[in-house]
């Protein structure tokens, strides 16, 4: 009779070389990235025929002379090859990097991403100051989606065909098909602009400044947030708990005299909410990396809101920062996921 | 484009003001004598174009605006945005400025930190400047000539300054060797600008200008202590020479202002520095800026280009706030290039063809009708620039194109089945996709086949439409195109968009007048002392480009904008083509 | 009246094609120490009258009527709650395939521990020491190691011996289990009959033993009820069925019974057909299109449904045939072909 050892995937050597490997591995994606990030900036509007001077020519003023546009274009080395530029990148994240603003030299110790072609401004501390904005609102949003989203999906799915279920998946439906700007929008002109309940658009409080008025000012932009994501688990939820109430184990732990409550709850939705891991994992990881939408819409000064301002101004450093800094999130929240994974879900083995 | 200053090229209208000026003790504002405190003002449209709406002279409050955009840079030597000229003025003072308030005499300028105007020497080459006494910087030192001229000489350097305007950099007589400030920290620059004691200031021009009060009302002329300067990063915290400073500074998100304990109130009777305290937020979202200055949980949007489209839908068809709202038109012309660089539209009377086959009221209507969009346009200067003269060398019945013209024209042009070409645009602006689309249909009719592209605005001049390679190698034939005046006067609003010399290989702005008929009238115009002769060739320029049919004018623009509740004071100026911001009060 | 107790069981499914009569007025008994086989094909109704008589089909869409005596107590009519506290307790079950039975996310020992402290207030440590104890009385090796794995870490045989601890934590009076072998192979199959049969001893319960598959009942059970359609069609001693059965219905199922001398995919007499569809069950007998003997009732098989009727002490078969021509059938037809196999 086969009687497999127990424990084996959860020992502590596998569970680091496994680690280490997706560590790896997450580097090896991040270097991609980055390589393509910079190719799209330069190779394409290469294709198009840009020439440094074209390129520079977005990052000066209006009426600017070609002496200005081709100063400009040396200061930010487009001159050199893709490649030679590529390297300086790498070099700043590495060694750090030297930025000259006319009066002096400033040092930007690794990890340097470079200084903003606009502004001038070093985009590290930029990227640092705006983490606990999109932090703020991702957690906060994602505590009521999850909340939110999982009773209502297992109420649905215990009431299933019920008057509540037919109205909170129609609704569900409804939040999964509208954008952000527009429900944020809505419910900005609604809640701040009409009824005053809620801080205009822009409002925002550092958690360590005054906690209450952080939550104050979120509230809005939690609840935007998380009725687009709410919407989702709880259709995923309900149709989880669907399958699982319909499982054999459930049957036997009605049959051993548990109570319903604990037969849901324990056995129903510990073994439903696997799979809304996995994708709550990759959304917050996604999230934190910016909220693009919502903090656009409501003017928070976050992650997503930077990267839509980098891309707009076609600031490379800025858009290489927070590029890396997103798919890093990424990486790291499905690293975590599938170590959790495993903790979840005894079956699971890492390899 | 997004930038512009005023040059009241006039020089009559500029002495005019000179009298006035110094007659009327410094005409701080033009509000009625019993000024209240700002209650009780009926709300009209366009109530504050001509007068001053709400007026107050209650000090206090804080004053909350807010920019959907970002400033280029907060450094008077490295900005060129208008509002950024008109709001920079809470925190800098420059020699001259224009005249705040209301009126046709907004866009003429006024000493500010000069006692008085430029005193012009040798033929208009030299140009002197007087300090006013009692000036103070934020910290309490003393503001001297030297600031003044270390200021203009810091912005020369545009490596470090890539974004303020360059006029100083060509008008003055620069040292060979001369690299800017920081590279070249020992050439003397007293050829270009010099203090020649405390209180003056002496500029040295390569050749006579007369303009030179409206020149120096751009913030380059703001004074920077040189032991305070750190480059590129004195954005961070500017100086302040006016009666507001930084409090703090997030770049990116925001900045909030201060009373300037030093300023003296008695140097400085433009400015009536009614809030205490000045909060502005960036990157707000358009749509939602708009939502708070109804709502009036803000007082003002700094771009002051008018209402985004989503708010003009619920401004303009509600009575109550049609009634917080002006409409001014503004020294602003979009229109379509007619590019001569490929065949057939090299040849004139192609070009003609597409001036006659345009449906002028479908243009209008895709820019957005005559509230939103503007005045149907007839020619290149807009009607604030002064001089400027309405006329038509297309008219077509009802504005709506001829199609028979354009087929003589065409038949002339020795295409009489027509051509095809591409029109570009701005993809992120809708009206000017609009415009492409009114013009492939309307030139269709006349055989003229137009294929459509769309850019991103960011690289719309450097990459495409202003690229010349890119034009000619892609056969673009028209681009839709908009300006806005630097300065209300010809040379101010045409040069950088008609002047054949300025095109280089990218980055035009001038994207199809190559003309040396229009190029002479230009030299000629800009020598020409007399105002109201030199108006007049500004007119002739107008119509030698029409002439040469590269240009086609689509609408004159008009903005609308909304008054702030609770906002006081509030007047459209002429010269900043939007609100006089240094007015503003809060109630 | 037995210690289990069931009369005119009707378990009815509404559906939105009609009612399902998955049981129709079932009617049996089991005393303490002493074990009924439910037999029929699966479709037949045995599962769902085990889950009635526990109680699981309270609160559901299902439609119960009839009376369930548990121990002198009624449980059809009594409260959800209280059934609920006899559940696991008074009566337990062990499920077919304990692979799927079992909660994959928690260690067999959690499972089993769960099931002891619902009914018994004691400190985890005391029901884990319950726990070891119960698998080692199953027969699993090594208990205090193999409490903490996970059912997918077990064998075929030692999930169902795992099943079967957790079924008996609480020392049930009456002890369901539904197909307790199938899902094993035939030497393990044996085990576990031997162990559950050692157990009833041990514990003295009630065990009621549900299975397709009569080899199992030959094993443990006293009494047999073989069910066909929701009803039961015949009801005997286990001597009764297997050597004087009188139903057609169960004839087939010995003609298909699997045997330890055999290769268990050998079937030598198959019941041709399937199963009826349990909504609208057209009158008359419900195997009579299956029953290679129904024209020799002259057609009342297809018009009218036969009575289960006593055939002699304690005997009950639901035949129109009459008595001696299905002893005929059986000693001269049936029995013979069976034996030379």
């Amino acid at each position: 009779m086969a009687c497999p050892a127990t424990g084996q995937a959860t020992r502590p050597v596998a569970v680091l070389t496994y680690i280490i490997r997706r560590v790896v591995g997450a580097f090896a994606m991040l270097i991609v990235i980055s390589m393509v990030t910079f190719g799209i900036f330069f190779v394409v509007p290469q294709w198009a025929g840009a020439t440094p001077e074209a390129m520079a020519a977005r990052y000066v003023g209006r009426a600017a002379t070609p002496e200005t546009v081709h100063l400009v274009a040396e200061r930010l080395g487009f001159n050199d090859p893709v490649v030679v530029q590529y390297g300086r990148f790498v070099k700043g994240l590495f060694a750090g990097a030297q930025y000259d603003y006319g009066a002096g030299v400033e040092q930007c110790p690794a990890p340097c991403f470079g200084y903003s072609f606009i502004s001038g401004q070093p985009v590290w501390p930029d990227l640092v100051d705006r983490m606990p904005v999109t932090f703020s609102l991702a957690i906060g949003a994602a505590v009521i989606w999850v909340l939110a989203g999982v009773s209502v999906g297992v109420i649905s799915a215990l009431r299933r065909g019920s008057f509540f279920d037919r109205l909170s998946m129609g609704t569900a439906l409804a939040g999964v098909s509208l954008p952000i700007f527009f429900t944020g929008m809505i419910s900005l002109v609604v809640f701040s602009y009409g009824l005053g309940w809620t801080p205009p658009g822009g409002a925002w409080t550092d958690l360590a400044v005054n906690p209450l008025q952080w939550a104050y000012n979120l509230l809005l932009p939690w609840i935007t947030l998380a009725f687009l994501f709410a919407a989702g688990y709880a259709r995923l939820t309900r149709a989880g708990m669907l399958e699982t109430m319909g499982e054999d184990y459930i049957r036997t732990a009605r049959a051993k005299g548990l109570r319903e409550r604990q037969v849901v709850v324990k056995h129903g939705l510990r073994a439903a909410l696997t799979p809304i891991l996995t994708l709550f994992g990759i959304d917050f990881g996604l999230l934190v990396g910016g909220a693009v939408l919502t903090e656009t819409t409501y003017t928070l000064p976050g992650l997503g809101q930077f990267a839509i301002l980098a891309i707009r101004n076609q600031d490379l450093p800025q858009v290489m920062g927070v590029v890396l800094i997103a798919a890093g999130f990424v990486v790291v929240a499905s690293l975590i996921v599938d170590l959790l994974y495993a903790v979840v879900d005894p079956r699971v083995r890492l390899s | 484009m997004r930038r512009k200053t005023a040059l009241a090229g006039a020089a009559t209208a500029a002495l005019a003001l000179v009298l006035s000026a110094c007659g009327g003790g410094g005409g701080s504002t033009q509000q009625p004598a019993q000024s209240a405190s700002g209650d009780g003002a009926q709300p009209a449209f366009n109530a504050a174009l001509t007068q001053v709406f709400n007026p107050s002279t209650k000090k206090g409050g804080t004053l909350k605006a807010a920019n959907y955009s970002d400033w280029d840079s907060l450094d008077p030597g490295d900005t060129y945005y208008g509002y950024s000229f008109n709001f920079g003025r809470f925190y800098w003072r420059t020699l001259t400025t224009y005249k705040p308030g209301p009126g046709p005499d907004g866009n003429t300028v006024v000493p500010d930190l000069a006692e008085a105007l430029g005193e012009a020497s040798d033929g208009g080459k030299t140009w002197t400047y007087k300090l006013k006494s009692g000036l103070k910087f934020e910290d309490g030192t003393p503001i001297t000539a030297k600031d003044v001229a270390y200021a203009v000489a810091r912005s020369f350097d545009k490596e470090t300054f890539p974004h303020g305007p360059s006029y100083l950099n060509e008008l003055l007589d620069w040292p060979k060797d001369f690299k800017g400030v920081y590279k070249t920290p020992d050439v003397d620059y007293k050829s270009a600008v010099e203090a020649t004691d405390d209180t003056t200031v002496v500029f040295h021009l390569k050749k006579p200008f007369a303009s030179m009060d409206y020149v120096v009302q751009m913030p380059m002329s703001a004074p920077v202590p040189k032991d305070k300067d750190t480059g590129a990063k004195y954005k961070e915290h500017v100086i302040s020479s006016g009666p507001y400073k930084f409090e703090k500074n997030e770049i990116g998100k925001g900045f909030t202002l201060v009373r300037n304990d030093q300023w003296d109130a008695s140097t400085d009777p433009l400015r009536p520095a009614l809030p205490d305290r000045i909060e502005v937020q960036v990157n707000v979202n358009a749509d939602d800026l708009d939502n708070q200055i109804i709502a009036g949980d803000l007082h003002l949007d700094i771009q002051g280009t008018g209402l985004q489209p989503a708010a003009l839908g619920k401004v303009l068809p509600d009575p109550a706030l049609k009634a917080r709202a002006d409409n001014p038109t503004i020294p602003r012309l979009w229109y379509a290039s007619v590019i001569p660089y490929n065949k057939p539209l090299d040849n004139i009377n192609c070009r003609k063809a597409v001036m006659w086959a345009a449906d002028r009221v479908a243009n209008q209507t895709a820019f957005g009708g005559p509230v939103a969009g503007g005045d149907l346009a007839t020619n290149v200067l807009p009607p604030p620039i002064v001089g400027q003269e309405k006329f038509d060398l297309y008219a077509t019945p009802e504005s709506k194109g001829d199609v028979n013209k354009a087929k003589e024209a065409l038949t002339a042009c020795g295409q009489p089945n027509g051509f095809e070409t591409t029109m570009t645009y701005r993809s992120d602006r809708p009206r000017e996709k609009a415009l492409a689309e009114a013009m492939q249909q309307a030139l269709s009719k006349a055989g003229i086949k137009l294929t459509l592209k769309g850019f991103p605005s960011s690289s719309y001049f450097s990459d495409y439409a202003g690229n010349v390679d890119y034009v000619k190698s892609h056969n673009i034939g028209l681009a839709a195109h908009g300006w806005g005046s630097d300065w209300p006067d010809g040379y101010g609003f045409l040069q950088a968009i008609v002047d054949s010399r300025t095109i280089r290989p990218a980055g035009n702005y001038n994207l199809s007048v190559k003309n040396d008929e229009v190029d002479k009238l230009i030299d000629q115009a800009s020598a020409e002392l007399d105002a109201t002769a030199r108006a007049k060739l500004w007119v002739e320029v107008d119509k030698k480009v029409m002439e040469d049919a590269s240009i086609l004018p689509v609408v004159w623009a008009k903005s609308l904008l909304l008054r702030g509740k609770g906002l006081t004071n509030i007047a459209y100026n002429e010269g900043q083509s939007m609100y006089d911001y240094i007015l503003l009060g809060v109630e | 009246m037995s210690f289990l107790d069931v009369k005119d069981l009707k378990i009815h499914f509404p559906t939105d094609d009609g009612l399902v009569k998955s049981v129709d007025g079932l009617s049996f008994g089991v005393e303490r120490g002493k074990t009924l086989g439910i037999v029929g094909e699966s479709g037949s109704g045995k599962s769902v009258t085990s889950l009635g008589v526990l109680g699981l089909h309270k609160g559901g869409p299902a439609k119960i009527s009839g009376e369930i005596w548990l121990d002198g107590e009624e449980l059809i009519g009594a409260s959800a709650e209280h059934v609920r506290g006899l559940r696991g307790k008074k009566m337990a079950m062990i499920f077919q395939d304990p692979l799927s039975s079992m909660h994959p996310y928690y260690t067999v020992g959690h499972q089993i521990i769960e099931a002891y402290r619902i009914h018994n207030d004691v400190t985890k440590q005391v029901a884990r020491k319950h726990a070891v104890d119960m698998l080692g009385r199953v027969g699993i090796p090594e208990p205090g190691r193999r409490v903490d794995s996970y059912p997918h870490e077990f064998s075929g045989g030692m999930r169902q011996r795992a099943m079967i601890a957790m079924a008996l934590s609480c020392d049930p009076e009456l002890l369901i289990a539904d197909e307790p072998t199938t899902a094993l192979d035939v030497t393990v199959q044996a085990q576990i009959l031997d162990l559950m049969r050692d157990l009833q001893r041990e514990f003295d319960s009630a065990l009621i033993v549900i299975t397709h598959d009569l080899g199992v009942v030959a094993e443990l059970s006293d009494d047999i009820l073989v069910m066909y359609a929701g009803k039961c069609v015949e009801y005997g001693s286990a001597d009764d069925i297997f050597y004087r059965p009188e139903h057609p219905y169960t004839w087939g199922l010995l003609g298909s019974m699997p045997r330890l001398d055999r290769e268990p995919t050998e079937r030598l007499m198959p019941i041709k057909g399937s199963p009826p569809s349990l909504i609208n069950v057209p009158p008359g007998c419900a195997f009579s299109p299956r029953c290679p003997y129904a024209e020799r009732t002259g057609g009342r098989a297809e018009t009218e449904a036969p009575l289960l009727a006593e055939t002699e002490g304690g005997h009950l078969v639901r035949c129109h045939m009459d008595r001696t021509e299905r002893r005929d059938l059986w000693e001269n037809e049936i029995k013979p072909v069976l034996e030379t196999q």
